[in-house]
């Protein structure tokens, strides 16, 4: 499955990539982030292509994650986080105050590093996001639990126990179920922060494919501290160190022929 | 110089090691001393209880009153009075917990709350029977099993606020982040979510709370004060349990001694199925979870 994955990356002609990034589906224009005062983000300008999986990698603490938490801002729960700049979503800067919070998150879903099902059950898991947005009966939900569960991956495993807890799911089944339940909620893009860290290589290579086959749906940004993975799973790869980006191109060009010294460097594993 | 150097070292090493092991040896010791301390004590009280408890213990006072020689009444004004404080204090001191936890978590303002609490937590229970009698009743011209039921919530309050604060503070921050993420807004991600991961905990929390107030006197003394005949009329003084063996102990008639004993014995056991109770609450979610 890998090296297909590679092949399909190395595959796509330059021309195509290009195109990809003349119409962004979210750009970082001057992106700084403070926790409590202290610098983190350095005037960040990213692009993020549509329809492609794009990689944000480097060492820890290069604020990779830290990124990633701006494109739902869901740092604003916290006290003393600050960003400053703009992150444009289709034109529009959800930094702006006025961008309403609970649009924003309806277009952009998340997953985060450990799973964590809400303690309900598997089939309340899913429609608990869906009930916020739509009123839908009985029957129509069935149908959109049903369709999360199958983009999920976790549709066959879990058809048969809906009404159980979905903390009787294993490690990888629960990332699968909020994978599911950031989908069922029909986003544009899905932010996935480090989605297979606590994951055994299986239950990894389920969530990879799963990445893969979302893609033809929506935007994705992975964040990874994995750089096969990266390689494997995205179209594009951003090197980041020390809160700036350094690197960013398709990942096939940073992986084969990277353009900096320092990117070079930490793909091959000189530090990092 | 090397050769010697290592046989230093093995001897210094062995010498601290040997130091350690005593110095571990003798803090086991202590430890143990107090916990063979601390559990004769208790053996005692629970042995002595139990023998002069269960010999007075006969059905005829689950029928009479207290001026008859029963504890009908008395049983019945303690579960009263008990509820009554846990009606009263349980909403607010949740809501105040999910105050502190949620949204006065990185504050100073929180902090201070807290520490307030600490300090209601730990107040003399007769202080707390005090306030609630020149609040309620000294107006009313009336001691009442309503002014108990405060002052028993009293004492509750501060145990539900710290366990809701404790057991929500508990519950990962990831978890609020994920339901954050899907939109949906705190409050909602408060109640239908928190509350669910933080239940057990908190419903522990109640219980042990239930089974405080439960053997509580002295803020009674002062607030139901004590009733010899049927009553369940809120505005009226009623009996309860530790009053009555507060009462009768101090009488010198056997048969009123006897019935001391009984309700001693008949709170202990009530205050031991509620922490039984609580605990298996905790172990079942635990179960659960693994």
């Amino acid at each position: 499955m890998n090296d297909s994955r590679l092949a399909v990356a190395t595959a796509m002609p330059p021309m195509q990539a290009a195109a990809a990034l003349n119409k962004p589906k979210m750009s970082a224009r001057g992106l700084t982030f403070f926790y409590s005062g202290h610098e983190a983000l350095h005037g960040i300008d990213l692009d993020i292509a549509e329809g492609k999986v794009t990689a944000l990698i480097g060492p820890s603490g290069c604020g990779k994650s830290t990124l990633l938490r701006i494109f739902n801002r869901i740092y604003s729960i916290y006290p003393g986080q600050e960003a400053r700049g703009q992150v444009l979503l289709d034109g529009e800067d959800i930094l702006d105050p006025r961008y309403s919070l609970n649009r924003l998150r309806a277009k952009v879903g998340m997953v985060f590093q450990k799973p964590v099902p809400f303690p309900m059950s598997i089939y309340d898991n899913i429609a608990y996001g869906i009930r916020h947005y739509e009123k839908l009966s009985r029957a129509e939900m069935d149908v959109r639990v049903e369709q999360a569960l199958r983009q999920g991956a976790l549709w066959d495993e879990a058809k048969d126990k809906l009404k159980r807890s979905a903390l009787g799911l294993s490690g990888g089944q629960q990332q699968r179920l909020c994978i599911a339940r950031a989908v069922a909620l029909r986003p544009e893009v899905i932010l996935l922060d480090e989605p297979t860290s606590a994951l055994d290589p299986i239950a990894t290579g389920k969530i990879e494919q799963l990445v893969a086959e979302l893609k033809s749906e929506f935007t994705i940004t992975i964040v990874t501290h994995n750089m096969q993975q990266a390689a494997r799973v995205s179209d594009y790869t951003a090197f980041m160190y020390l809160g700036e980006l350094i690197e960013f191109g398709q990942t096939q060009t940073m992986f084969t022929n990277p353009g900096k010294r320092q990117t070079e460097d930490y793909i091959t594993g000189r530090f990092g | 110089m090397d050769a010697r150097d290592g046989i230093a070292a093995t001897r210094v090493a062995e010498r601290m090691y040997r130091r350690r092991s005593f110095t571990n040896a003798i803090a086991l010791g202590f430890a143990g001393i107090a916990t063979l301390l601390g559990l004769f004590f208790l053996s005692w009280i629970l042995w002595t209880t139990i023998q002069r408890g269960s010999s007075a213990i006969h059905p005829a006072i689950f029928r009479k009153m207290t001026l008859e020689g029963g504890l009908l009444n008395a049983i019945v004004g303690t579960v009263l009075l008990s509820f009554m404080g846990i009606a009263i204090a349980t909403p607010i001191g949740v809501a105040a917990g999910t105050y502190l936890s949620e949204y006065a978590k990185l504050r100073k303002f929180g902090e201070a709350i807290r520490f307030l609490n600490d300090i209601l937590l730990s107040a003399p229970s007769i202080v707390l029977g005090m306030f609630v009698y020149t609040l309620i009743v000294m107006p009313a011209h009336s001691s009442s099993a309503l002014a108990g039921g405060v002052a028993l919530a009293l004492i509750a309050l501060p145990v539900i606020v710290r366990t809701s604060d404790e057991m929500l503070r508990l519950v990962p921050g990831a978890m609020r982040e994920a339901a954050l993420s899907l939109g949906v807004p705190q409050w909602k991600v408060t109640v239908q979510v928190l509350y669910r991961s933080a239940l057990p905990g908190i419903t522990t929390g109640v219980l042990l709370a239930l089974a405080r107030i439960a053997g509580e006197t002295a803020p009674l003394l002062f607030t139901a004060a004590s009733n010899f005949y049927w009553s369940v009329n809120p505005t009226k003084p009623i009996a309860s349990l530790p009053v009555a063996v507060f009462n009768f102990a101090s009488q010198a008639d056997d048969a009123q001694i006897a019935l001391a004993w009984a309700g001693a014995l008949l709170i202990t056991l009530f205050v031991l199925l509620l922490s039984v109770l609580a605990r298996g609450i905790l172990l079942r979610n635990k179960v659960a979870h693994e």
